[in-house]
């Protein structure tokens, strides 16, 4: 991608960001209530939407060399060590260490 | 009057100072493996400002080039702000030029805070919720920067540190699990998402996943619009 197309991506992202923070705003003047939909889109979208990104992660690893293996363990033991320590942080480091320790020693 | 806003701000931004720095980090020195310059992660945290939606521009730059989609995966991924801005309709009224700001630096963290906590009474509340906004955008852009910068300094071999994002949103789906009780609308995302991977492969899937996703959602409302009617 050249620097142009970069710039050109990341303002197509700002854009459909803004637009989201902006549209209740815009559509809904002081008074006016949204319909039915849209509420119910907001409120059940986000819960879908990390599901479809934990699988947009995993896109390319499914049709690796090791069919997704060590993906599996890490996300096992971010899952494990969620379970026991509720640490988002924690969770997080722990998984990307041993993942990256997988990938340049076991499954290279 | 600006003073005191701050005051009763900022012990309420310490928490997420903590999990802002620590993620803006590690996006922005994941961006910085990946070769951009400092600049990338510092101007992305700042005009994008919605972490989860950073961390995929970054696989966006190193894929073709498709505007279009990197604009419909942006709302989508953002969509839940239509639903903090429905809430916050009548809270953002009356402050003023401060509107704008609000809005546009409103944040999963900000809203959190703007929508509970009401500010003492001597205390103006549109400088209040300003501050709120502020200060957590600040940790933000200032820990994707820093860790940008100390991917300048620190060396070792950094393979496989993009699963940071994968770590992630498996945390964010595992805490969303256990806060609702319903979890169709999950099982919806995933399983939407699975199935157009395996039909449409790795480089197409996420436009019919989107559109799978929606309709699904669709039918569920009505049906759940009959039984209300009934």
């Amino acid at each position: 991608m050249t620097t142009m197309q970069s710039v050109i991506t990341i303002l197509a992202v700002v854009a459909g960001t803004v637009l989201t923070r902006f549209l209740p705003f815009l559509i809904f003047p002081e008074g006016k209530t949204p319909p039915k939909f849209i509420t119910r889109l907001g409120k059940v979208l986000p819960y879908a939407v990390i599901g479809l990104l934990v699988v947009y992660c995993l896109k390319d690893a499914v049709f690796s060399a090791y069919h997704g293996l060590p993906e599996i363990i890490a996300i096992v033991f971010v899952f494990l060590l969620h379970k026991w320590k509720r640490n988002t942080l924690l969770s997080i480091a722990g998984g990307t260490v041993l993942y990256m320790a997988l990938v340049q020693n076991f499954f290279r | 009057m600006k003073r005191k806003a701050f005051q009763a701000a900022l012990p309420h931004t310490i928490p997420i100072a903590v999990g802002f720095l620590f993620l803006g980090m590690s996006y922005g020195f994941l961006m910085r493996s990946k070769g951009f310059s400092f600049l990338y992660p510092m101007l992305m945290s700042f005009f994008i400002f919605a972490g989860s939606m950073e961390f995929v521009t970054v696989n966006l730059l190193l894929s073709a080039f498709h505007p279009g989609y990197a604009f419909l995966l942006a709302l989508m991924v953002n969509a839940r702000h239509l639903f903090y801005g429905i809430s916050m309709l009548d809270k953002y009224k009356n402050v003023g030029w401060k509107k704008f700001y609000l809005i546009y630096g409103m944040c999963d963290e900000s809203f959190t805070v703007n929508c509970s906590v009401t500010p003492p009474p001597d205390v103006d509340r549109g400088w209040f919720m300003f501050f709120v906004t502020l200060l957590n955008q600040a940790y933000w852009v200032g820990g994707a920067t820093l860790g940008a910068l100390l991917g300048y300094v620190v060396q070792f071999d950094t393979k496989g540190i993009e699963f940071v994002m994968t770590a992630l949103f498996v945390v964010m789906f595992l805490n969303q699990w256990e806060e609702s009780k319903d979890h169709r609308s999950a099982l919806i995302g995933l399983g939407c998402s699975l199935l157009c991977l395996l039909i449409f492969g790795s480089g197409r899937f996420i436009l019919p996943a989107m559109a799978l996703i929606i309709l699904c959602f669709t039918f569920s409302s009505r049906k759940e619009d009959r039984r209300a009617a009934k």
